[in-house]
């Protein structure tokens, strides 16, 4: 649940039907698997961010807080390359760029 | 495009208003070339799905005729919701289902390709799968770009950033740093399929005309922004979207949003048994005139999106793109003509902007974003009381119809107070007039 109910009443209608996870499997994609085209630039900044903002906003959740790993993970080859985590990340910690030409998400409608 | 090629003007993005400018240019004779990120154009390209007729007929006249249109859109409503409840407004005209139109949906995939091949036919030359990794400057001067890939150096007299809301061509070319998450909206939205037939009937229509749906309110859970439903041919498109900041703000994921928002009681028989198809994300620039880059420097025209042009109140920014390539483009003919390419040529594109309805919009405009992020009573707390007074004045209790008024005024006083409510409609007045 991708929601705080201390500082949000999400209000009586359930969160969540379809996972997004489930959504991307509709979406196109061509993955570079030699390399991510976002990059953490210190992680260390990401432990010690207190809400983790990227791992909330992402609409396709890319960034997710491993508890076990104690670090971000960044599922890059899901990114729909909108840049919301490059301008929403409190600390500019993450290096956006787009995917080598070609690659990436690839619209079937837009 | 070979290494070290030369041409009159280089373009980045093939989305609008890179391809409007490209077509136009062509058209004027210029060696014009426009480079693309994806593998075809169109295939990184979102937008909700309304594109006008009029400011498209500029760049290419009677273009729906051949055009790859959903339906041309006869009706517009909007819906304010609370929870279980909303207040809706419209417009419906059969002036609009008939020649010239006024505006239609489209899917910007099969749109953009069509596009493209109209500015191919023309004469520009289109490279696709090709990321421009940086501006080439000569002198301090713009002179060209450098595509991310062997030999990838292009040269040309003006280089035009057309490379949508994360532009960061024009970031390279330092005419401006980082967006503010309150200046712009982040936005999903799904393609649900859905037949004919099905759309027609729910959306009460003439077969092939079209309707769209602007919500707000609960739509958002009253962030600053809108759910929006649009017809197309067989499908619908879905949306919502909402200022960046709110999301991080409220701590909402957007698919959850989504979700929330197509379970929503007034959404639900509209969209039964539709076939989600295709789930996307996109930013939109919403920071108004106050948070616009130059529109050029030493070389370079920036248009569209990367400028941050769209005009989030009346949900229009295709119109705004196709405007500013359109000028963009006659600056860059007029340009050649006289052999000219320095910044106080260039500085025409602003110039003449200002004349048009792209920057008088956005001037107007100017205040709205900031002004309701600031009031987040409208669309937190008016929705509700609106819904309330209806509910009130239409529910037969045999209580009397004075009765019922002071109470929806009272409701309303211990709301907002009678000073907050006069200047709420004040300043909600000022913010857009």
């Amino acid at each position: 649940m991708a929601v705080d109910e201390k500082t949000f009443d999400i209000g009586a209608k359930p969160l969540g039907g379809a996972r997004v996870e489930e959504k991307l499997y509709n979406v196109r994609f061509k993955t570079d698997e030699d390399q991510s085209h976002l990059i953490v630039l210190d992680r260390d900044m990401c432990a010690s961010c207190k809400d983790k903002p990227c791992t909330i906003f992402c609409p396709v959740s890319v960034y997710k807080w491993e508890t076990d790993d104690h670090k971000i993970s960044v599922s890059y080859e899901k990114c729909v390359e909108c840049g919301a985590c490059r301008i929403g990340c409190p600390y500019f910690n993450i290096e956006w760029r787009y995917p080598k030409g070609g690659f990436g998400v690839q619209y079937k409608n837009g | 495009m070979s290494n070290g090629e030369r041409f009159d003007v280089v373009i980045v993005g093939a989305g609008l208003a890179g391809t409007a400018a490209a077509y136009l240019i062509a058209q004027a004779g210029l060696r014009v070339v426009c480079i693309e990120r994806g593998d075809d154009p169109g295939t990184k390209n979102v937008m909700g799905g309304v594109l006008y007729r009029q400011p498209t007929d500029e760049v290419v006249p009677g273009w729906w005729r051949e055009a790859p249109v959903e339906r041309p859109v006869t009706e517009e409503r909007m819906w304010l919701l609370t929870q279980d409840s909303m207040v809706q407004a419209g417009f419906k005209s059969n002036r609009y289902a008939e020649e010239p139109y006024n505006a239609f949906t489209v899917l910007r995939v099969k749109f953009d390709k069509w596009f493209a091949d109209k500015a191919v036919a023309a004469g520009a030359v289109l490279v696709t799968n090709t990321v421009v990794e940086d501006v080439i400057r000569d002198d301090g001067r713009i002179v060209g770009v450098r595509a991310g890939r062997e030999q990838g150096d292009v040269y040309g007299n003006i280089v035009i950033a057309a490379d949508g809301v994360n532009s960061l061509l024009s970031k390279k070319a330092g005419l401006h740093g980082e967006l503010a998450p309150n200046h712009v909206a982040l936005a999903v939205k799904e393609i649900v399929n859905m037949t004919r037939e099905k759309i027609e009937d729910r959306f009460l229509l003439n077969p092939n005309e079209g309707a769209t749906i602007e919500l707000f309110g609960d739509s958002t859970m009253g962030m600053l922004g809108y759910g929006f439903i649009y017809t197309n041919r067989d499908s619908l498109s879905i949306g919502v979207g909402a200022l960046l900041s709110d999301f991080i703000k409220k701590k909402v994921n957007p698919n959850d949003l989504m979700e929330r928002f197509k379970s929503h009681p007034m959404l639900k028989k509209l969209l039964e048994g539709g076939e989600a198809k295709e789930y996307m994300a996109h930013l939109i620039p919403e920071g108004g005139a106050a948070a616009m880059p130059p529109l050029y420097t030493d070389g370079m025209l920036i248009v569209g999106d990367a400028a941050g042009m769209s005009n989030a109140i009346y949900r229009e920014g295709s119109n705004l793109a196709l405007a500013s390539a359109k000028v963009a483009a006659d600056v860059c003919v007029d340009a050649h003509r006289v052999g000219d390419f320095s910044s106080a040529m260039l500085s025409r594109y602003a110039a003449r902007l200002e004349e048009t309805f792209v920057m008088k919009d956005l001037r107007l405009y100017s205040r709205t974003s900031s002004y309701f992020q600031k009031q987040t009573q409208f669309l937190e707390t008016y929705p509700e009381l609106l819904v309330e007074a209806a509910h009130e004045l239409l529910s037969v209790d045999s209580v009397p119809k004075q009765v019922k008024q002071r109470k929806i005024l009272r409701r309303m006083l211990r709301q907002r107070g009678p000073i907050a409510l006069a200047k709420d409609a004040l300043g909600a007045f000022r913010a857009l007039t």
